[in-house]
């Protein structure tokens, strides 16, 4: 080939490079198109310059070809949604600054709904709905970004206040075993209605709901990373502050601390939102690297157990710490599923992660013996009844995990199985934990 | 021959695999050279409009696909057929067998007005 043509190829493939869907093997292949055309009309007789008119222009429009692209790897669209500043226009980079703004405003309402909450309310009120009163700040920061349908927007909001109500006026117990359940169990239910408004009303679509896991995880990330931050902050203005003979816990306790906390939640979102090109996910990162620790974990466990079976009726909190450990394998295991190349090759990882999925299982099934035994002897509490109940869904979801990776470890079943099976295990464990919120206390006379 | 876009769409996925049932493996250029072999060039495709494609294909499990090396010392993808798009494809050919024969009834049946039978008989 002529070095001229060598160079329009090259000035074609940084053209091609340019369109952040295509990855590098992509454009890789499709310069190898390219090339074998413009071979090959050289050989009946074109010039150089004509060969690769021709061939470029039977590629056929790269904005069409872009979006094929984007339609069939979606989540590498996912990184991509924000632009960077410097390939749009002025008004584009106007209404950039515009939202910045806006999104603050939130986090400032956020922050100031909390402080209120906290003022008007007991400790106790705050806590059970705290995050029915910050999460609209964060749902209302997803608006910004897509148009929601009027629908959803009604039908999600009405959910939302009535599970606020529902918590706010129920005379729960202080203190009482329903009224932790339903503190815990609450968030998310809303978190899931957030997720409607962030998947701008396609929350049926699984693509979209493997965004909102994506977020979600990438959301806490930076939540963790804010929170230490402040943390780390606060600790050390009280330090100084108390160095020099002035009390400031005062002001930083009672009003930096829960300001900064309830602000963070739209902070966080919106810096995944904005650093999403910038940096690498980093949730699916760490699932990767805690992947095998607690497969090491839940063997140890299962061999502990096999030793020495009555440790599990002694210490209550074991099967509480065990159902902890079996949502952790479970988001490992999700967040492993939202970040792989669906297209990869099976390899020795997706083998290990069956293993994981299996011990996990197994563990189940131990924990779920244990809690019968005890439910059989000792009657049932709410703590017992939302446990058992978990650990059901949790068995469900895991064997089905297992089936469905084993199946694609043996290449019998496309990778999309198990993204469908994760995704449409959502709205399964949002109704759960609304209905561990809503139905507990009166089940269980509110104690 | 202009051919309506959504009839190439649906022909496209059974074509495809049909094509990588010929051979142990083929690559992109290879597969669109030869559908306009087998359509005489009467079938243009759009020629990026095959890696969406074969991509999603790729992503069911119906092809599988390993990077090579061309004759001119290039990195070239190869695509091949796996078990699940063997029955794909069988799949497909009885459906489009049922479509073409329903298709060739009513053109050929007595009185139709379509461009087979009118200039023929008369």
């Amino acid at each position: 080939m002529s070095s001229g043509l060598e160079e329009q190829v090259a000035q074609w493939r940084g053209f091609v490079r340019r369109r952040a869907v295509l990855s590098a093997d992509d454009v890789a292949e499709l310069e190898e198109h390219l090339r074998g055309q413009v071979d090959d009309l050289r050989a009946v007789g074109l010039s150089d310059d004509e060969a690769f008119l021709v061939a470029v222009s039977r590629m056929g429009s790269m904005d069409a070809l872009s979006r094929e692209f984007a339609a069939v790897h979606s989540e590498r669209l996912w990184k991509q949604l924000v632009l960077s500043d410097e390939d749009r226009g002025p008004a584009a980079r106007a209404a950039s600054r515009r939202r910045t703004w806006l999104v603050l405003a939130l986090a400032v309402g956020a922050a100031l709904t909390f402080r209120a909450a906290l003022w008007l309310m007991d400790t106790d009120v705050v806590w059970r709905a705290g995050a029915g009163l910050v999460l609209p700040w964060l749902a209302g920061s997803f608006c910004l970004r897509h148009r929601v349908p009027r629908g959803v927007v009604l039908t999600a909001a009405a959910g939302w206040v009535a599970l606020l109500v529902v918590l706010l006026v129920s005379p729960f117990e202080a203190g009482g075993d329903t009224l932790v359940l339903a503190a815990a169990h609450a968030p998310v239910v809303w978190w899931l209605l957030a997720g409607a408004f962030y998947t701008g009303g396609r929350w049926r679509d699984p693509a979209r709901r493997m965004d909102f896991v994506r977020f979600t995880g990438e959301w806490a990330v930076y939540y963790f990373l804010l929170a230490a931050g402040g943390g780390a902050l606060i600790g050390l203005s009280l330090a100084v502050f108390g160095a020099v003979g002035v009390d400031a816990s005062p002001v930083l306790l009672s009003w930096v601390l829960p300001c900064g906390a309830a602000g963070a939640t739209v902070v966080a979102a919106w810096l995944v939102e904005a650093k999403q090109s910038v940096v690498e996910n980093m949730a699916p990162v760490l699932a990767r690297v805690f992947s095998p620790l607690v497969l090491a974990l839940l063997v140890a466990l299962l061999v502990a157990f096999a030793l020495d079976p009555r440790v599990l009726g002694v210490d209550r909190d074991l099967l509480v710490l065990m159902t902890v450990v079996l949502v952790v394998v479970l988001g490992l295991w999700l967040y492993t599923v939202s970040a792989r190349r669906p297209e990869a090759p099976v390899g020795a990882w997706d083998r290990g992660l069956v293993a994981l999925l299996l011990a996990a299982v197994a563990v189940d099934l131990v924990v779920l013996v244990a809690m019968a035994g005890r439910i059989a002897e000792l009657g049932l509490t709410p703590n017992r009844a939302a446990a058992l109940g978990l650990n059901l869904l949790l068995l469900g979801d895991l064997v089905g995990s297992a089936w469905l990776a084993i199946g694609f470890a043996r290449q019998a079943r496309p990778f999309s199985a198990l993204e469908r099976w994760q995704t449409s295990s959502l709205p399964v464990l949002g109704a759960w934990a609304a209905l561990v919120a809503v139905a507990w206390g009166p089940l269980f006379s509110w104690t | 021959m202009h051919i309506d876009k959504d009839l190439v769409a649906a022909s496209a996925t059974p074509l495809v695999l049909g094509i990588l049932a010929e051979e142990e493996s083929s690559y992109g250029y290879a597969i669109l050279k030869r559908v306009r072999e087998l359509s005489d060039g009467r079938m243009e495709w759009t020629d990026g409009m095959l890696y969406p494609l074969l991509h999603r294909l790729e992503r069911q499990g119906l092809v599988g696909a390993s990077w090579g090396t061309s004759e001119e010392g290039r990195r070239r993808k190869h695509y091949a057929l796996t078990e699940a798009g063997r029955r794909q494809l069988a799949e497909r050919q009885s459906q489009w067998a049922v479509v073409s024969q329903t298709l060739a009834r009513v053109w050929d049946a007595p009185g139709a007005a379509g461009p087979l039978s009118g200039p023929v008989l008369a």
